[in-house]
């Protein structure tokens, strides 16, 4: 239910070891809001209704993930937050997810390996964190590791199918590679609040991931006899993890935030 | 309905008379099945009880991380708790250990297949992230035939899946292991 107000405590001084502690379950919300959203675009769009309910219910589960995350980070803000008011009135550039999960969703295919791409590396980014010693952030991450296997296996599934299949889904499967493929990498680049946390015992190993994540990405690609794109020698500077994104955030919390912003405070 | 009482009469105050007030409060979307025997809840507890308004606190667990009954399920157990003339009511809601399908009691699962939903098998059947998996083998609720087919993963929740029996053709929902 949304607060009607929001008391704000002006006078609480931040210092930058509690804005990281803030920032990291805001990040990790962000990126499964983002996604979460995006998947329920296609909400009685899908090509068939099995896989229309499908990834409804995956994003049914990622908001339920974000749901936790916010309200971890609503409490720790102790400002008056709560999960509505950091997921419907944030700006862009206070958004911490990556930029891979406010790419389009395009065609299936294109939505698959998005899909695909993430949930393999919140598989294992999840797999770490269950054990990290700030429990809220490993109780948070055990329930969702059961629910990610399964995103990871569904679309790693269906990459098999579309790139193993007729010639247009083999074609249409290339492209959306292609495409996504320079986003990956912001994945696995720490933020400055994911250096910041590790101090407070949240570390995650981010080379290991990688390599987790390449070896399972690699391995799937290669039975669905789909290569791997050539990666980028332009390094992107901006990262959305640290608030600089594409204009397709813009567009998603236009949409997103539309009714909150319209009527502040309104209810069910 | 019960009318609010305004006191609690001493000899109603136990956790396991709060407990036997829970096994009262049904999953919202699977009429048969109360929140006790789906595991959802985890302790109840009664402290103060030398003060007017004894400490009631019930501490619950989600069964998906988006199961949006857990809303109506938090407001109904206040609801039962007001009615039976509790006021002091904290509802916690805990993440770890997660929710699995081996918290569901035998009772549970037995109601389940009576209403026509399939129980969930024993967890060893879990989702890995092995591809293409078998599908675990569900016996039809109706007819018992183990001669089953799935649909879809998804049926009318998250936490079930859509079955068909291909020997007596009627499809049932199957709850899934988690």
């Amino acid at each position: 239910m949304f607060q009607k107000t929001v008391k704000m405590k002006t006078n609480q001084r931040f210092d930058s070891s509690t804005n990281h502690l803030i920032a990291y379950p805001l990040h990790l919300a962000d990126n499964a809001l983002i996604l979460g959203h995006r998947d329920s675009e296609w909400t009685g769009h899908g090509p068939i209704l099995e896989q229309d309910i499908a990834l409804s219910n995956i994003a049914l589960d990622l908001i339920g993930q974000a749901r936790n995350f916010y309200q971890y980070a609503a409490k720790l803000k102790a400002d008056g937050s709560t999960e509505d008011t950091l997921a419907y009135l944030r700006d862009v550039n206070e958004f911490k997810n990556c930029l891979l999960v406010e790419q389009p969703n395009g065609d299936w295919g294109q939505t698959v390996t998005r899909q695909f791409l993430f949930s393999t590396y919140q598989y294992f980014l999840y797999q770490q964190l269950q054990h990290c010693s700030d429990k809220t952030i490993a109780s948070i991450a055990e329930k969702g590791l059961k629910e990610v296997t399964y995103h990871t296996r569904w679309s790693s599934e269906w990459i098999i199918r579309l790139g193993d299949g007729t010639d247009e889904s083999h074609t249409r499967m290339k492209n959306a590679l292609n495409h996504l493929w320079e986003f990956t990498d912001e994945l696995f680049i720490q933020s400055s609040y994911e250096t910041g946390v590790a101090k407070h015992g949240i570390r995650v190993d981010h080379a290991l991931i990688k390599e987790q994540w390449y070896e399972k990405v690699r391995s799937v690609l290669s039975e669905a006899t789909l290569s791997i794109p050539e990666s980028s020698q332009q390094k992107r500077e901006n990262l959305g993890k640290e608030g600089h994104h594409t204009e397709h955030l813009y567009e998603i919390l236009s949409e997103m935030q539309s009714l909150q912003r319209a009527l502040p405070g309104c209810e069910w | 309905m019960n009318a609010v009482n305004n006191h609690i009469s001493p000899k109603d105050l136990s956790e396991t008379g709060i407990w036997n007030l829970m096994k009262d409060i049904y999953d919202p979307e699977i009429p048969v099945i109360s929140i006790v025997d789906l595991g959802i809840v985890r302790s109840v507890e009664l402290r103060e009880l030398n003060k007017a308004e004894p400490k009631v606190t019930v501490t619950i667990t989600p069964t998906y991380s988006g199961c949006p009954a857990m809303d109506v399920i938090t407001m109904n157990i206040r609801m039962k708790l007001l009615e039976h003339g509790y006021k002091n009511i904290h509802i916690k809601t805990i993440l770890s250990p997660a929710w699995t399908t081996d918290w569901m009691s035998r009772e549970g699962k037995e109601k389940l297949a009576a209403f026509g939903i399939a129980p969930p098998n024993p967890s060893q059947s879990v989702c890995t992230l092995d591809l293409f998996q078998e599908q675990e083998v569900v016996q039809c609720p109706r007819c018992k035939s183990y001669h089953t087919k799935m649909v879809s993963r998804f049926g009318s929740t998250a936490c079930k899946a859509l079955y068909q029996c291909i020997d007596c053709n009627e499809p049932f929902d199957y709850f899934k292991c988690h």
